[in-house]
Protein backbone atom coordinates (compact mmCIF):
# COMPACT_ATOMS: atom_id res chain seq x y z
CA UNK A 1 0.00 0.00 0.00
CA UNK A 2 1.35 3.75 -0.64
CA UNK A 3 0.89 6.13 1.98
CA UNK A 4 1.39 9.18 0.70
CA UNK A 5 0.54 8.99 -3.20
CA UNK A 6 1.48 11.95 -4.65
CA UNK A 7 4.92 12.37 -3.04
CA UNK A 8 5.62 8.65 -3.94
CA UNK A 9 5.19 8.44 -7.30
CA UNK A 10 5.93 11.98 -8.29
CA UNK A 11 7.32 12.21 -11.87
CA UNK A 12 11.07 12.74 -12.70
CA UNK A 13 10.28 16.50 -13.51
CA UNK A 14 7.71 17.77 -10.91
CA UNK A 15 10.17 15.22 -8.06
CA UNK A 16 13.32 17.47 -9.15
CA UNK A 17 11.26 20.55 -9.37
CA UNK A 18 10.08 20.17 -5.51
CA UNK A 19 13.83 19.15 -4.33
CA UNK A 20 14.90 22.42 -6.21
CA UNK A 21 12.84 24.68 -4.70
CA UNK A 22 13.02 22.92 -1.42
CA UNK A 23 17.09 22.82 -1.36
CA UNK A 24 16.85 26.73 -2.01
CA UNK A 25 14.86 27.82 0.23
CA UNK A 26 16.66 25.51 2.84
CA UNK A 27 19.66 27.25 2.30
CA UNK A 28 18.19 29.92 2.52
CA UNK A 29 17.15 29.51 5.97
CA UNK A 30 20.35 27.97 6.94
CA UNK A 31 22.82 30.52 5.29
CA UNK A 32 20.60 32.94 7.67
CA UNK A 33 20.33 31.10 10.94
CA UNK A 34 22.82 28.77 11.45
CA UNK A 35 26.36 30.27 11.68
CA UNK A 36 28.34 27.52 11.27
CA UNK A 37 26.71 27.35 7.76
CA UNK A 38 27.22 30.94 6.63
CA UNK A 39 30.31 30.84 7.39
CA UNK A 40 31.34 27.10 5.54
CA UNK A 41 29.84 28.72 2.70
CA UNK A 42 31.70 31.91 2.64
CA UNK A 43 34.87 30.11 2.88
CA UNK A 44 34.24 28.04 -0.34
CA UNK A 45 31.86 31.71 -1.63
CA UNK A 46 28.76 30.34 -2.36
CA UNK A 47 26.01 32.32 -2.14
CA UNK A 48 22.54 31.46 -1.25
CA UNK A 49 21.26 32.61 -4.38
CA UNK A 50 23.81 30.63 -5.99
CA UNK A 51 21.70 27.52 -5.71
CA UNK A 52 18.69 27.63 -7.85
CA UNK A 53 17.77 23.82 -8.49
CA UNK A 54 18.93 20.75 -7.18
CA UNK A 55 21.88 20.18 -9.07
CA UNK A 56 23.67 23.15 -7.65
CA UNK A 57 23.86 21.01 -4.30
CA UNK A 58 27.39 19.81 -5.26
CA UNK A 59 28.42 23.38 -4.85
CA UNK A 60 27.59 23.21 -0.99
CA UNK A 61 30.34 22.43 1.60
CA UNK A 62 29.53 19.18 3.39
CA UNK A 63 28.74 17.79 6.70
CA UNK A 64 30.97 15.67 9.32
CA UNK A 65 30.21 14.01 12.29
CA UNK A 66 33.20 15.76 13.59
CA UNK A 67 31.53 19.19 12.58
CA UNK A 68 28.50 18.29 14.13
CA UNK A 69 30.50 16.74 17.33
CA UNK A 70 32.43 20.07 17.11
CA UNK A 71 29.11 22.15 17.28
CA UNK A 72 27.71 20.28 19.93
CA UNK A 73 24.69 21.07 21.57
CA UNK A 74 22.60 23.61 19.56
CA UNK A 75 24.96 24.54 16.64
CA UNK A 76 22.93 23.37 13.75
CA UNK A 77 19.93 24.55 15.46
CA UNK A 78 18.01 26.56 12.68
CA UNK A 79 14.99 28.11 14.88
CA UNK A 80 14.09 29.80 18.37
CA UNK A 81 15.00 27.19 20.72
CA UNK A 82 11.51 27.86 21.80
CA UNK A 83 10.01 26.51 18.61
CA UNK A 84 12.23 23.44 19.33
CA UNK A 85 9.58 20.53 20.87
CA UNK A 86 11.95 17.77 20.98
CA UNK A 87 15.44 16.61 20.98
CA UNK A 88 17.13 12.94 20.16
CA UNK A 89 20.91 12.19 20.36
CA UNK A 90 23.07 9.73 19.09
CA UNK A 91 24.54 7.10 21.67
CA UNK A 92 27.64 8.56 21.90
CA UNK A 93 29.75 5.65 22.07
CA UNK A 94 32.04 6.46 20.09
CA UNK A 95 32.48 10.49 21.58
CA UNK A 96 30.26 13.38 21.67
CA UNK A 97 26.69 12.03 20.88
CA UNK A 98 25.09 14.08 17.49
CA UNK A 99 21.65 15.93 18.47
CA UNK A 100 18.91 15.73 16.12
CA UNK A 101 16.09 18.74 17.09
CA UNK A 102 12.86 18.91 15.72
CA UNK A 103 10.17 21.64 15.60
CA UNK A 104 6.39 20.83 15.66
CA UNK A 105 6.78 20.35 11.96
CA UNK A 106 9.85 17.87 11.64
CA UNK A 107 7.58 15.50 14.11
CA UNK A 108 4.80 15.66 11.86
CA UNK A 109 7.20 14.59 8.75
CA UNK A 110 9.07 12.09 10.83
CA UNK A 111 5.12 10.64 11.71
CA UNK A 112 4.37 10.87 7.83
CA UNK A 113 7.77 9.09 6.68
CA UNK A 114 7.52 6.34 9.19
CA UNK A 115 3.56 6.02 7.72
CA UNK A 116 4.77 5.34 4.56
CA UNK A 117 7.65 2.99 5.91
CA UNK A 118 4.87 0.97 7.67
CA UNK A 119 2.59 1.01 5.04
CA UNK A 120 5.11 -0.59 2.60
CA UNK A 121 4.81 -4.06 4.63
CA UNK A 122 1.04 -3.12 4.61
CA UNK A 123 0.29 -1.89 7.83
CA UNK A 124 -2.87 -0.05 7.96
CA UNK A 125 -5.26 1.30 10.97
CA UNK A 126 -6.42 -2.47 11.42
CA UNK A 127 -2.73 -3.73 12.87
CA UNK A 128 -1.49 -3.66 16.24
CA UNK A 129 2.25 -2.82 16.06
CA UNK A 130 4.91 -4.15 18.52
CA UNK A 131 7.42 -1.50 18.99
CA UNK A 132 10.12 -3.25 20.21
CA UNK A 133 12.93 -0.49 19.46
CA UNK A 134 14.26 1.39 22.67
CA UNK A 135 12.53 4.05 23.42
CA UNK A 136 14.29 7.48 25.22
CA UNK A 137 16.83 9.40 22.93
CA UNK A 138 17.22 6.85 20.72
CA UNK A 139 15.68 7.47 17.51
CA UNK A 140 14.17 3.50 16.89
CA UNK A 141 11.62 3.56 19.24
CA UNK A 142 9.91 7.25 18.95
CA UNK A 143 10.01 7.31 15.10
CA UNK A 144 8.14 3.81 14.77
CA UNK A 145 5.31 5.10 17.24
CA UNK A 146 4.81 8.28 15.11
CA UNK A 147 4.54 6.45 12.39
CA UNK A 148 1.95 4.11 13.38
CA UNK A 149 0.14 6.57 15.20
CA UNK A 150 0.35 8.72 11.99
CA UNK A 151 -1.37 5.58 10.30
CA UNK A 152 -4.12 5.02 13.34
CA UNK A 153 -2.24 1.45 14.31
CA UNK A 154 -2.34 0.44 17.36
CA UNK A 155 0.64 0.59 18.98
CA UNK A 156 2.31 -1.25 21.78
CA UNK A 157 5.46 0.38 23.40
CA UNK A 158 6.74 -2.40 24.69
CA UNK A 159 10.36 -1.10 23.88
CA UNK A 160 13.27 -3.42 23.55
CA UNK A 161 14.58 -6.78 25.69
CA UNK A 162 12.98 -8.69 28.08
CA UNK A 163 12.22 -11.01 25.19
CA UNK A 164 9.66 -13.46 27.39
CA UNK A 165 7.28 -10.49 27.88
CA UNK A 166 7.97 -9.64 24.42
CA UNK A 167 6.61 -13.71 23.35
CA UNK A 168 3.73 -13.62 25.95
CA UNK A 169 2.88 -10.03 24.45
CA UNK A 170 2.54 -11.06 21.71
CA UNK A 171 0.56 -13.79 21.57
CA UNK A 172 -2.16 -12.31 24.47
CA UNK A 173 -2.40 -9.00 22.10
CA UNK A 174 -1.77 -10.71 18.90
CA UNK A 175 0.42 -8.53 17.58
CA UNK A 176 0.89 -8.24 13.40
CA UNK A 177 3.38 -6.13 13.35
CA UNK A 178 6.74 -6.38 14.71
CA UNK A 179 9.87 -3.44 14.35
CA UNK A 180 12.97 -4.12 16.19
CA UNK A 181 16.41 -5.24 14.97
CA UNK A 182 17.30 -8.01 12.66
CA UNK A 183 19.13 -10.16 15.12
CA UNK A 184 17.08 -9.17 17.73
CA UNK A 185 14.14 -10.94 15.53
CA UNK A 186 16.19 -13.99 15.97
CA UNK A 187 16.56 -13.76 19.17
CA UNK A 188 13.13 -13.48 19.32
CA UNK A 189 12.52 -16.76 17.43
CA UNK A 190 15.26 -18.61 18.91
CA UNK A 191 13.56 -18.05 22.55
CA UNK A 192 10.41 -18.70 21.31
CA UNK A 193 11.10 -21.87 19.02
CA UNK A 194 12.64 -23.13 22.76
CA UNK A 195 9.03 -22.16 24.85
CA UNK A 196 6.81 -24.06 22.19
CA UNK A 197 5.58 -21.27 20.13
CA UNK A 198 4.66 -22.04 16.83
CA UNK A 199 4.66 -18.70 15.01
CA UNK A 200 3.03 -19.76 12.41
CA UNK A 201 -0.08 -20.14 14.44
CA UNK A 202 0.61 -16.33 15.69
CA UNK A 203 -0.88 -13.65 13.38
CA UNK A 204 2.66 -11.72 12.86
CA UNK A 205 2.91 -11.00 9.53
CA UNK A 206 5.63 -8.27 8.86
CA UNK A 207 8.96 -7.34 10.54
CA UNK A 208 10.41 -3.63 10.21
CA UNK A 209 13.97 -4.60 10.72
CA UNK A 210 16.89 -1.85 11.09
CA UNK A 211 19.02 0.02 12.85
CA UNK A 212 22.19 -2.31 12.19
CA UNK A 213 23.65 -4.02 8.70
CA UNK A 214 21.99 -7.71 7.74
CA UNK A 215 22.19 -9.73 4.38
CA UNK A 216 19.62 -11.50 2.15
CA UNK A 217 20.61 -14.82 3.99
CA UNK A 218 19.52 -13.56 7.39
CA UNK A 219 16.15 -12.23 5.77
CA UNK A 220 15.49 -15.86 4.45
CA UNK A 221 16.01 -17.04 8.25
CA UNK A 222 14.12 -14.56 10.29
CA UNK A 223 11.10 -15.00 7.49
CA UNK A 224 11.38 -18.80 8.02
CA UNK A 225 11.41 -18.90 11.54
CA UNK A 226 8.83 -16.25 12.43
CA UNK A 227 6.96 -17.06 9.34
CA UNK A 228 6.99 -13.53 8.41
CA UNK A 229 7.93 -10.72 5.55
CA UNK A 230 11.15 -8.73 6.92
CA UNK A 231 11.64 -5.52 5.73
CA UNK A 232 15.03 -3.52 5.76
CA UNK A 233 14.92 -0.02 6.70
CA UNK A 234 16.96 2.67 7.18
CA UNK A 235 17.70 6.22 9.14
CA UNK A 236 20.35 8.33 10.96
CA UNK A 237 19.93 10.15 13.90
CA UNK A 238 21.83 12.90 12.05
CA UNK A 239 18.89 12.79 9.49
CA UNK A 240 15.40 12.10 11.34
CA UNK A 241 16.22 8.73 13.00
CA UNK A 242 13.92 5.83 11.45
CA UNK A 243 12.25 6.92 8.20
CA UNK A 244 15.06 8.08 5.72
CA UNK A 245 14.35 4.63 3.66
CA UNK A 246 13.02 1.50 3.60
CA UNK A 247 11.96 -1.54 1.99
CA UNK A 248 8.64 -2.12 -0.16
CA UNK A 249 7.14 -5.58 -0.61
CA UNK A 250 9.31 -6.16 -3.75
CA UNK A 251 12.58 -6.47 -1.46
CA UNK A 252 14.54 -4.80 -4.15
CA UNK A 253 16.35 -1.94 -2.44
CA UNK A 254 15.22 0.96 0.05
CA UNK A 255 13.13 3.77 -1.21
CA UNK A 256 14.66 6.51 -0.11
CA UNK A 257 12.29 9.68 1.29
CA UNK A 258 13.62 11.80 -1.34
CA UNK A 259 11.74 14.36 -1.17
CA UNK A 260 12.56 15.15 2.30
CA UNK A 261 15.91 12.89 2.38
CA UNK A 262 18.09 14.00 -0.64
CA UNK A 263 20.73 11.15 -1.32
CA UNK A 264 24.14 11.56 -3.52
CA UNK A 265 27.02 8.72 -3.55
CA UNK A 266 30.49 10.17 -3.57
CA UNK A 267 33.70 8.59 -3.88
CA UNK A 268 34.91 8.26 0.42
CA UNK A 269 38.40 9.49 -0.93
CA UNK A 270 38.07 12.37 -2.85
CA UNK A 271 34.50 13.75 -2.34
CA UNK A 272 33.66 13.45 -6.41
CA UNK A 273 29.49 12.88 -7.06
CA UNK A 274 29.83 9.72 -8.50
CA UNK A 275 27.00 8.01 -11.19
CA UNK A 276 23.93 6.16 -10.16
CA UNK A 277 25.23 2.39 -9.71
CA UNK A 278 28.77 3.07 -8.38
CA UNK A 279 29.65 1.96 -4.80
CA UNK A 280 30.15 4.93 -2.51
CA UNK A 281 29.39 6.98 0.52
CA UNK A 282 25.99 7.96 0.98
CA UNK A 283 25.41 11.49 1.22
CA UNK A 284 22.28 13.58 2.64
CA UNK A 285 20.68 16.85 2.24
CA UNK A 286 17.52 17.22 5.11
CA UNK A 287 15.28 19.37 2.38
CA UNK A 288 12.49 20.06 4.52
CA UNK A 289 13.68 19.93 8.31
CA UNK A 290 13.52 23.08 10.35
CA UNK A 291 15.26 22.30 13.42
CA UNK A 292 18.90 20.73 12.83
CA UNK A 293 18.84 20.74 9.53
CA UNK A 294 21.96 19.16 8.05
CA UNK A 295 23.08 19.75 4.52
CA UNK A 296 25.22 17.34 2.84
CA UNK A 297 26.12 15.05 5.82
CA UNK A 298 28.46 12.06 5.12
CA UNK A 299 27.10 9.03 6.68
CA UNK A 300 29.81 6.92 5.99
CA UNK A 301 27.77 4.50 4.94
CA UNK A 302 28.49 2.48 1.98
CA UNK A 303 26.04 1.69 -0.80
CA UNK A 304 24.53 2.53 -4.16
CA UNK A 305 21.56 4.15 -6.06
CA UNK A 306 18.92 2.34 -8.12
CA UNK A 307 17.36 4.82 -10.18
CA UNK A 308 15.05 2.77 -12.18
CA UNK A 309 11.35 2.66 -11.04
CA UNK A 310 10.18 0.20 -8.87
CA UNK A 311 7.43 -2.31 -9.90
CA UNK A 312 5.56 -1.47 -6.82
CA UNK A 313 4.50 1.95 -8.27
CA UNK A 314 6.71 3.95 -6.46
CA UNK A 315 8.90 6.53 -8.17
CA UNK A 316 11.53 7.51 -5.67
CA UNK A 317 15.03 6.48 -5.94
CA UNK A 318 15.99 2.96 -4.08
CA UNK A 319 19.65 2.62 -2.24
CA UNK A 320 20.88 -0.70 -2.29
CA UNK A 321 20.94 -2.29 1.78
CA UNK A 322 24.11 -0.82 3.54
CA UNK A 323 27.14 -3.05 2.15
CA UNK A 324 29.25 -1.49 4.73
CA UNK A 325 30.74 1.39 6.66
CA UNK A 326 33.85 3.67 4.98
CA UNK A 327 35.49 2.82 9.16
CA UNK A 328 35.32 -0.87 8.24
CA UNK A 329 36.23 -0.93 4.48
CA UNK A 330 39.35 -2.92 3.99
CA UNK A 331 41.41 -2.04 0.79
CA UNK A 332 43.20 -5.49 -0.09
CA UNK A 333 45.45 -4.89 -2.61
CA UNK A 334 43.41 -1.82 -3.92
CA UNK A 335 39.96 -3.60 -4.23
CA UNK A 336 37.31 -2.33 -1.21
CA UNK A 337 36.62 -5.32 0.64
CA UNK A 338 33.37 -4.86 3.33
CA UNK A 339 32.92 -7.80 5.93
CA UNK A 340 29.28 -7.48 4.82
CA UNK A 341 30.05 -9.31 1.55
CA UNK A 342 32.23 -12.11 3.27
CA UNK A 343 28.94 -12.33 5.62
CA UNK A 344 26.94 -13.03 2.85
CA UNK A 345 28.82 -15.83 1.21
CA UNK A 346 28.80 -18.01 4.52
CA UNK A 347 24.79 -17.24 4.51
CA UNK A 348 24.38 -18.55 1.18
CA UNK A 349 26.60 -21.45 1.38
CA UNK A 350 25.75 -24.76 2.63
CA UNK A 351 26.63 -25.44 6.02
CA UNK A 352 28.50 -22.52 6.67
CA UNK A 353 27.13 -19.79 9.51
CA UNK A 354 27.83 -16.19 9.62
CA UNK A 355 30.61 -16.56 12.00
CA UNK A 356 33.88 -15.35 11.21
CA UNK A 357 36.64 -13.64 11.86
CA UNK A 358 38.63 -11.53 9.28
CA UNK A 359 42.59 -11.54 9.66
CA UNK A 360 44.69 -8.95 7.38
CA UNK A 361 48.32 -8.92 7.47
CA UNK A 362 50.92 -7.47 5.05
CA UNK A 363 53.73 -9.94 4.00
CA UNK A 364 56.67 -8.17 2.49
CA UNK A 365 54.96 -5.17 0.15
CA UNK A 366 51.73 -7.48 0.15
CA UNK A 367 48.49 -8.05 1.72
CA UNK A 368 46.88 -11.38 2.69
CA UNK A 369 43.59 -12.06 4.28
CA UNK A 370 42.57 -14.60 6.46
CA UNK A 371 38.91 -15.31 7.12
CA UNK A 372 38.30 -17.90 10.18
CA UNK A 373 35.20 -19.97 9.81
CA UNK A 374 33.87 -22.39 12.07
CA UNK A 375 33.09 -25.59 11.80
CA UNK A 376 29.78 -26.87 12.16
CA UNK A 377 28.05 -30.34 12.12
CA UNK A 378 26.91 -29.93 8.25
CA UNK A 379 30.28 -28.92 7.09
CA UNK A 380 32.38 -31.60 8.66
CA UNK A 381 33.57 -34.71 7.00
CA UNK A 382 36.24 -36.82 8.87
CA UNK A 383 38.06 -37.33 5.57
CA UNK A 384 40.73 -34.66 5.48
CA UNK A 385 40.72 -34.32 1.73
CA UNK A 386 37.17 -33.58 2.06
CA UNK A 387 37.21 -30.82 4.53
CA UNK A 388 40.27 -29.07 2.25
CA UNK A 389 37.69 -29.23 -0.82
CA UNK A 390 35.38 -27.50 1.27
CA UNK A 391 38.00 -24.78 2.29
CA UNK A 392 38.70 -24.20 -1.36
CA UNK A 393 35.09 -24.24 -1.91
CA UNK A 394 34.33 -21.63 0.43
CA UNK A 395 37.69 -19.60 -0.97
CA UNK A 396 36.41 -19.99 -4.34
CA UNK A 397 33.30 -18.52 -3.41
CA UNK A 398 34.95 -15.71 -1.48
CA UNK A 399 37.17 -14.60 -4.72
CA UNK A 400 33.84 -14.15 -7.14
CA UNK A 401 32.18 -12.04 -4.22
CA UNK A 402 35.57 -9.73 -3.09
CA UNK A 403 37.33 -10.15 -6.59
CA UNK A 404 40.59 -10.86 -4.16
CA UNK A 405 41.67 -13.74 -2.61
CA UNK A 406 40.87 -14.97 0.76
CA UNK A 407 42.57 -17.94 2.70
CA UNK A 408 40.10 -19.61 4.48
CA UNK A 409 40.77 -21.59 7.57
CA UNK A 410 38.19 -23.79 9.60
CA UNK A 411 38.11 -22.92 13.26
CA UNK A 412 36.57 -24.83 16.08
CA UNK A 413 32.21 -24.23 16.94
CA UNK A 414 32.30 -21.10 19.18
CA UNK A 415 36.19 -19.81 18.90
CA UNK A 416 35.10 -16.79 17.11
CA UNK A 417 34.06 -14.33 19.92
CA UNK A 418 30.66 -13.73 20.22
CA UNK A 419 28.98 -10.01 20.73
CA UNK A 420 25.76 -8.78 21.74
CA UNK A 421 26.35 -5.72 19.65
CA UNK A 422 28.73 -4.52 17.37
CA UNK A 423 30.91 -7.88 16.72
CA UNK A 424 34.86 -7.56 15.99
CA UNK A 425 35.12 -8.67 13.12
CA UNK A 426 38.59 -7.46 12.11
CA UNK A 427 42.10 -7.52 13.07
CA UNK A 428 43.83 -5.93 11.06
CA UNK A 429 47.59 -6.47 11.65
CA UNK A 430 48.84 -4.19 9.42
CA UNK A 431 51.68 -2.14 10.23
CA UNK A 432 50.79 0.85 7.64
CA UNK B 1 29.61 -55.36 11.02
CA UNK B 2 30.32 -52.35 10.79
CA UNK B 3 32.08 -50.52 13.60
CA UNK B 4 31.30 -47.23 15.18
CA UNK B 5 34.49 -44.71 15.19
CA UNK B 6 33.94 -41.10 16.53
CA UNK B 7 35.88 -38.51 14.26
CA UNK B 8 36.20 -35.16 15.71
CA UNK B 9 36.75 -31.63 14.63
CA UNK B 10 40.30 -30.15 16.16
CA UNK B 11 42.07 -26.77 15.07
CA UNK B 12 45.83 -27.76 15.19
CA UNK B 13 46.96 -25.72 18.53
CA UNK B 14 48.21 -26.81 21.52
CA UNK B 15 46.31 -28.50 24.32
CA UNK B 16 43.58 -29.19 21.85
CA UNK B 17 44.27 -33.23 21.98
CA UNK B 18 44.36 -33.04 25.88
CA UNK B 19 41.14 -31.08 25.96
CA UNK B 20 39.63 -34.16 24.40
CA UNK B 21 41.12 -36.52 26.10
CA UNK B 22 40.38 -34.82 29.55
CA UNK B 23 36.08 -34.71 28.87
CA UNK B 24 36.22 -38.37 27.70
CA UNK B 25 38.37 -39.36 31.43
CA UNK B 26 36.18 -37.05 33.07
CA UNK B 27 33.51 -38.77 31.86
CA UNK B 28 34.95 -42.53 32.22
CA UNK B 29 34.27 -43.06 28.42
CA UNK B 30 37.71 -45.50 28.24
CA UNK B 31 39.63 -44.89 24.48
CA UNK B 32 40.15 -47.95 22.91
CA UNK B 33 42.16 -46.62 19.41
CA UNK B 34 43.10 -43.54 18.58
CA UNK B 35 44.83 -42.31 15.22
CA UNK B 36 44.84 -38.17 14.43
CA UNK B 37 44.90 -36.89 10.62
CA UNK B 38 46.66 -33.78 10.48
CA UNK B 39 47.26 -30.67 8.36
CA UNK B 40 48.78 -27.02 9.06
CA UNK B 41 45.73 -25.68 10.44
CA UNK B 42 43.54 -28.61 11.98
CA UNK B 43 43.22 -32.07 11.82
CA UNK B 44 40.97 -35.26 12.90
CA UNK B 45 40.52 -36.91 15.73
CA UNK B 46 39.91 -40.25 15.24
CA UNK B 47 38.70 -42.56 18.32
CA UNK B 48 37.03 -46.27 19.20
CA UNK B 49 35.90 -45.72 23.06
CA UNK B 50 33.20 -48.13 24.99
CA UNK B 51 30.63 -45.74 24.80
CA UNK B 52 30.39 -43.93 21.59
CA UNK B 53 26.99 -42.43 21.87
CA UNK B 54 27.68 -41.17 25.27
CA UNK B 55 31.55 -39.68 23.75
CA UNK B 56 30.01 -37.75 21.24
CA UNK B 57 27.32 -36.23 23.50
CA UNK B 58 29.90 -34.77 25.67
CA UNK B 59 32.05 -33.45 23.07
CA UNK B 60 28.98 -31.87 21.67
CA UNK B 61 28.17 -30.12 24.72
CA UNK B 62 31.95 -28.94 25.09
CA UNK B 63 31.59 -27.27 21.56
CA UNK B 64 33.06 -29.50 19.51
CA UNK B 65 32.13 -30.88 16.36
CA UNK B 66 32.11 -34.78 16.68
CA UNK B 67 30.57 -37.15 14.47
CA UNK B 68 29.97 -41.15 13.99
CA UNK B 69 31.54 -42.87 11.45
CA UNK B 70 31.11 -46.28 10.42
CA UNK B 71 34.34 -48.35 9.93
CA UNK B 72 35.63 -51.75 9.98
CA UNK B 73 37.39 -53.93 12.11
CA UNK B 74 39.67 -56.82 11.13
CA UNK B 75 41.64 -59.16 13.53
CA UNK B 76 44.97 -60.32 12.12
CA UNK B 77 47.81 -62.21 13.42
CA UNK B 78 50.98 -60.32 15.00
CA UNK B 79 53.07 -61.58 12.70
CA UNK B 80 55.25 -60.55 9.65
CA UNK B 81 52.60 -60.87 6.30
CA UNK B 82 49.13 -60.23 8.41
CA UNK B 83 48.75 -57.04 7.08
CA UNK B 84 49.88 -57.67 3.69
CA UNK B 85 46.94 -60.48 3.47
CA UNK B 86 43.96 -58.18 4.18
CA UNK B 87 45.47 -55.62 1.56
CA UNK B 88 46.19 -58.11 -1.30
CA UNK B 89 42.25 -58.97 -1.03
CA UNK B 90 41.55 -55.13 -1.01
CA UNK B 91 43.73 -54.49 -4.18
CA UNK B 92 42.62 -57.61 -6.41
CA UNK B 93 38.46 -56.75 -5.79
CA UNK B 94 39.82 -52.78 -6.30
CA UNK B 95 38.52 -51.77 -2.96
CA UNK B 96 40.14 -48.28 -2.09
CA UNK B 97 41.13 -47.57 1.48
CA UNK B 98 40.35 -43.92 2.96
CA UNK B 99 42.60 -44.16 5.63
CA UNK B 100 44.01 -47.40 8.46
CA UNK B 101 44.89 -47.69 11.49
CA UNK B 102 45.57 -50.68 13.88
CA UNK B 103 46.22 -51.16 17.67
CA UNK B 104 47.42 -54.73 19.09
CA UNK B 105 45.21 -56.35 21.10
CA UNK B 106 46.10 -57.84 25.04
CA UNK B 107 44.86 -60.76 25.50
CA UNK B 108 45.25 -62.58 22.24
CA UNK B 109 48.08 -60.97 20.99
CA UNK B 110 46.25 -60.46 17.66
CA UNK B 111 46.69 -56.97 15.92
CA UNK B 112 43.29 -55.15 15.14
CA UNK B 113 43.12 -52.70 12.38
CA UNK B 114 40.44 -50.01 11.38
CA UNK B 115 39.55 -49.52 7.26
CA UNK B 116 37.66 -47.00 6.80
CA UNK B 117 36.25 -47.89 2.78
CA UNK B 118 34.63 -45.67 0.34
CA UNK B 119 32.69 -48.94 -0.64
CA UNK B 120 32.06 -50.60 2.74
CA UNK B 121 29.82 -53.45 1.30
CA UNK B 122 31.93 -54.72 -0.51
CA UNK B 123 34.79 -54.40 1.29
CA UNK B 124 33.37 -56.66 4.05
CA UNK B 125 32.00 -59.37 1.11
CA UNK B 126 35.61 -60.08 -0.28
CA UNK B 127 37.14 -60.72 3.61
CA UNK B 128 34.09 -62.93 4.30
CA UNK B 129 34.77 -64.84 0.65
CA UNK B 130 38.67 -64.91 1.73
CA UNK B 131 36.97 -66.44 5.63
CA UNK B 132 38.49 -63.17 7.33
CA UNK B 133 36.30 -62.71 10.40
CA UNK B 134 35.26 -58.82 11.38
CA UNK B 135 35.00 -57.53 14.27
CA UNK B 136 31.72 -56.41 15.83
CA UNK B 137 31.21 -53.78 17.74
CA UNK B 138 30.46 -55.82 20.90
CA UNK B 139 33.46 -57.97 20.97
CA UNK B 140 35.31 -54.72 20.22
CA UNK B 141 34.19 -53.15 23.49
CA UNK B 142 34.72 -56.63 25.46
CA UNK B 143 38.63 -56.41 24.42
Amino acid sequence: MIWDQKHETMDEAGRKKLQGERLSALIKRAYGSVPFYKKKMDELGVKPEDIKGIEDITKLPFLTKTDMRDIYPYGLVAVPLKDIVEIHTSSGTTGTPVVDAYTINDIKIWGEVMARTLAMGGTTSEDTVQNAYGYGLFTGGLGVHYGARTIGANVIPISGGNTLRQLKTMQDFKSTVLTCTPSYSLMLAEIGKEKGIDFKKLPLKVGFLGAEPWSDGMRREIEEKLNIMALDIYGLTEIIGPGVAAECECKKGLHIFDDHFYPEIIDPETGEVLPHGQKGELVFTTLTKEGSPVIRYRTRDITFLIPEKCECGRTSIRMHRILGRTDDMLIIRGVNVFPSQIEEVLMELEGTEPHYQIIVERTGQLDSIEVQVEMTDKLFSDEIKNLEKEEKEIEGALYSALNVHAKVTLVEPKKIPRSEGKAKRIIDKRKI
Amino acid sequence: MDIKQISVFLENKKGRLAEVTGILAKEGINIRALALADTAEFGILRLIVNDTDKAVDVLKDNNFVAQKTDVIAVEIEDKPGGLSLILKIFDENGINIEYMYAFVEKKANNAIVIFKIDDQKKAIESLKKNNISLLTNDILKSL
